[in-house]
């Protein structure tokens, strides 16, 4: 009798509100998870098909001197793109969270407008503008910059520039909320005892703010890896990131243990860097929205 | 002396701090008005300025498949945000609410699709769906734009339940009230700021969605951003300008209308506290 009482009491509720989501998590995350680090161990049969037999092919063409050169370019396409997101965001988040609270708000809804609008729309903009002959070319003719149109159109530079403005608010964001969290008194407490502004800079706020600023890096590079769709738009499918090659094992090339075994590589190197975060910080923390 | 120098560098650092910041959000608000400007060219393609006219926004009606890939859009984004929110916002509560074996890790995986390249989750739910039989289509859209809408729905509003939740809960059913009544008229309404971010948030996630939506998508039918990613090899048209930015006007003036809401039923909540 108690233990049916009990069961009425938590159990039920239990299952009925966590009941869901968990279902969900298991059914459409962790299985499908689980089964592509499976697949990545399969082979390739002649019609593209899976043959069900170990192997770690997928693993070796991966170190191919073709698919590794990408793999290695998107690392460092990557991270320069975090670079600069870090170095063109940080003092941004810094002057927006040093206004009043109201204001601030206000400021950071700024930065999210933008990003309402579809995001291919906003790339294909970056197009129009730099295509031969758009404005940005138009105005280097008129002003005697360069007497030749220049080319942007399909360059690593363009698609650099569709990252940075895709991914700067996946920045800004964490590394606002940790400066504004930031006490106003421990700055003035280093100032009163004579640090300088540098000083107090380098030793105060950068350390304190620094789990923000890993929350933005993880927030930038790890998407910068997988999203094709920059390259296809600004790229013009002559800059290949990986993103975009495992999109095409699951398309028309139709190998997908190397597509599982890419897949598998992001997660290591997204496990890695979640690794390191939890260190010093936790991970229920992380800004995320 | 010293202290005027001071205020002069000071704000001589403030002027630095605003000349930065716009030069930022001209470079955040320039793709969207060459988005807008562009809508209202007068060619076909859009490969320079060619003069004004709003001929693409009254043919913009009358072009049967960028109409019917937004009605298939909306679709898709409505359901999944009626989907994920339900189950985010009761998900949200329990986790919060009840000590079980293997919270700790559903919690961690509901940080996996907010985390791990979205190209990967695509991936795995595609080879999933096949090993099962499950038709590409609508069906699998929704079921993966779920997946990435859950988690993050699920992070907003707990981060608006309060740890006070409890207590009103409990008076309410001290009270005599039984479960479903205290959760309709006790626990929903203080966490309905939550959940009405965490539906807006699911909605613009979804409405804007490519990679799954293009992974998962079937032969017949796809949804806008997967029609525009297909156009751009020939060049995308004004005509998806047109439509883009008549988008963001609604979205921009839903906005403002929610905040306006919001800030009228604050006050009025306020004025019946004085009370």
């Amino acid at each position: 009798m108690i233990q049916r009482n009990s069961f009425k009491r938590k159990t039920l509720p239990a299952l009925a509100m966590a009941g869901p989501v968990s279902i969900w998590m298991i059914l459409f995350v962790t299985l499908p998870m689980l089964y592509i680090i499976y697949i990545s161990f399969m082979s390739r049969g002649v019609f593209g098909d899976v043959v069900y037999t170990f192997s770690l092919d997928s693993y070796n063409t991966l170190l191919d001197s073709t698919y590794f050169k990408v793999i290695v370019k998107s690392i460092k396409a990557a991270s320069l793109t975090t670079l600069l997101c870090l170095l063109i965001g940080y003092p941004f988040a810094y002057y927006i969270a040093n206004k009043p609270k109201e204001v601030a708000s206000k400021l950071i809804m700024l930065i999210m407008i933008p990003f309402w609008t579809n995001s291919l729309m906003r790339l294909n903009s970056w197009l129009l503008l730099f295509q031969t002959s758009g404005p940005i070319n138009k105005f280097l003719l008129f002003t005697g910059v360069t007497d030749t149109p220049l080319n942007f159109v399909y360059t690593n530079g363009l698609v650099m520039v569709g990252l940075i403005t895709s991914m700067l608010p996946f920045a800004v964001l964490p590394m606002y909320s940790s400066i504004e969290k930031l006490s106003k008194s421990l700055l003035e407490a280093s100032a009163d005892l004579g640090a300088s502004k540098r000083t107090t800079f380098f030793k105060i706020t950068l350390p304190l703010t620094f789990p923000g600023i890993f929350s933005s890096i993880i927030l930038v590079f790890i998407p910068s890896l997988g999203m094709y769709y920059v390259t296809d738009m600004l790229g013009g499918g002559k800059v290949l990131y990986i993103g975009n090659i495992i999109k095409n094992q699951f398309g028309a090339i139709r190998n997908w243990p190397l597509g599982a075994a890419l897949s598998v590589l992001l997660i290591l190197i997204t496990g890695l860097l979640i690794f390191i975060y939890t260190r010093f910080a936790k991970i229920e923390d992380m800004e995320v929205v | 002396m010293s202290l005027s120098k001071l205020q002069k560098r000071k704000r001589f650092g403030e002027l630095i701090g605003m000349i930065y910041s716009i030069a930022i959000y001209t470079v955040l608000y320039i793709p969207v008005l060459v988005m807008m400007i562009f809508s209202f060219n007068d060619q076909r393609y859009n490969y320079y300025w060619n003069g004004f006219t709003t001929e693409w926004y009254s043919k913009l009606f009358s072009n049967s498949t960028v109409i019917g890939s937004l009605w298939y859009s909306i679709i898709i984004a409505v359901l999944a945000t009626v989907i994920s929110v339900t189950i985010a916002t009761i998900g949200a509560l329990g986790l919060r609410k009840y000590e079980f074996r293997g919270r700790k890790f559903i919690n961690n995986m509901l940080f996996i699709p907010i985390i791990v390249p979205e190209i990967v989750l695509a991936v795995a739910l595609l080879i999933i769906f096949m090993k099962v039989g499950l038709a590409l289509g609508m069906g699998s859209i929704l079921l993966g734009h779920c997946t990435f809408c859950i988690p993050y729905a699920v992070v907003t509003i707990k981060g608006r339940i309060s740890g006070d939740g409890y207590s009103l809960e409990e008076a309410s059913m001290d009270l005599g009230a039984s479960r479903i009544q205290t959760f309709f008229n006790v626990t929903l309404p203080s966490i309905m700021p939550g959940v009405m971010s965490a539906a807006f948030l699911s909605f613009t996630l979804s409405i804007d969605d490519v990679v799954m939506s293009n992974m998962l998508a079937g032969a017949k039918n796809s949804t806008l951003p997967v029609l525009i990613l297909s156009m751009n090899k020939s060049g995308i048209t004004p005509d998806i300008n047109a439509l883009t930015t008549i988008m963001i006007l609604v979205i921009v003036i839903a906005m403002i209308l929610n905040n306006k809401i919001k800030n009228a039923l604050s006050k009025r909540k306020k004025a019946e506290g004085i009370l």
